[in-house]
């Protein structure tokens, strides 16, 4: 098994339908972020907006602490936290996050996640999850909800035919 | 008994509910800026072979480099559409913003050389009271084609105006 928190494939060992079970929790993949991840993200998503880079323009739209990161980023770290989880080839079918509070600078993010449910339909072996990503506080910044296909041991997911 | 809350919809944003607005195609997607949305995604650590090692990737189920499905392929154009900051936008006048949500279904993966063509809408709206006072929740879907014609990706995006 891959360092939970490096992001690292886990080819050596691909995570089937089969070894899931309602109620499984992810392996947490956390971050601590501010500046110098936003300003890369800013770089690549063309997402320039002041409120994410300048503390005077964060002020005034209300936040006293500054210059606050992105939600797509933290929608980029929940699609981490499943690739960690099941592998890079993972099959992420839909995600669906709600942004509910403000991504601090210095905060620590920790993407953690809950197998709600398992279900085969159309040939796919589908896994349904609650997602979350929490800061160093514990609390819910991102909830959301994500599917995913796996392989099976009686028969290949969509993408591996 | 609740009071009757102000209406913030506007003939504007009613007349463009459901219709698509935006058609745009984007660049051949690059291998350089799938691996430099992968480093960002992860940074500091180094991302998944998938994103930057073609050999790696060939041996995958993939077959090749593929970006991460969140991946953006509309980036740094020369010429700004306004409609990057919310289809809306202009349809609301005065009233302030914030994200309220994301939410990707994903279909054929996105390659280097893939052209992306998208479409964008107003799907639907609410209006409720919150903290911030009467609240608009207007979803915004955007659809992604490749130039096969195989659905990449359905996004809706729930933005926040008050």
């Amino acid at each position: 098994m891959a360092d939970e928190d490096r992001g690292e494939p886990l080819d050596s060992a691909p995570l089937y339908f089969e070894d899931v079970a309602v109620g499984d929790e992810l392996p947490t993949w956390s971050r601590e972020t501010g500046l110098v991840h936003w300003n890369r993200f800013a770089a690549v998503n063309d997402e320039f907006y002041d409120v994410h880079m300048d503390d005077g323009a964060a002020r005034a739209a209300e936040n006293p602490q500054g210059a606050f990161g992105m939600g797509m980023l933290r929608f980029s770290y929940l699609h981490n936290l499943l690739r960690a989880w099941a592998g890079e080839q993972v099959d992420v079918r839909e995600l669906g996050c709600r942004y509910r509070a403000v991504n601090q600078k210095g905060d620590v993010l920790s993407c953690s996640g809950r197998v709600s449910g398992t279900r085969v339909e159309g040939g796919d072996h589908l896994v349904e999850l609650e997602l979350d990503v929490r800061n160093q506080l514990g609390e819910s910044t991102t909830p959301a909800q994500a599917v995913v296909a796996l392989p099976s041991r009686g028969g290949e997911a969509r993408g591996a035919d | 008994m609740a009071t009757e809350a102000r209406s913030l919809v506007t003939p504007e944003l009613e007349a463009r509910r459901g219709v698509w607005l935006r058609e745009r195609h984007s660049e051949p997607i690059s291998a350089s800026a799938i691996r430099r949305w992968a480093i960002a995604v992860y940074w500091p650590d180094a991302p998944p072979r998938l994103y930057w090692d073609e050999e790696h990737a060939r041996g995958t189920r993939f077959g090749g480099i593929v970006a991460p499905a969140e991946f953006n392929a509309f980036t740094w154009p020369v010429e700004r559409d306004p409609a990057d900051s919310g289809l809306e936008t202009d349809a609301l006048p005065g009233l302030r913003s914030m994200a309220g949500g994301t939410r990707d279904r994903y279909g054929e993966p996105m390659r280097p050389g893939d052209v992306i063509r998208e479409r964008a809408r107003i799907a639907d709206w609410e209006q409720r009271d919150t903290r911030l006072g009467p609240t608009l929740f207007i979803h915004s879907e955007t659809e992604w084609i490749n130039q096969r014609g195989e659905l990449v990706r359905s996004r809706l995006i729930t933005s926040i105006r008050y």
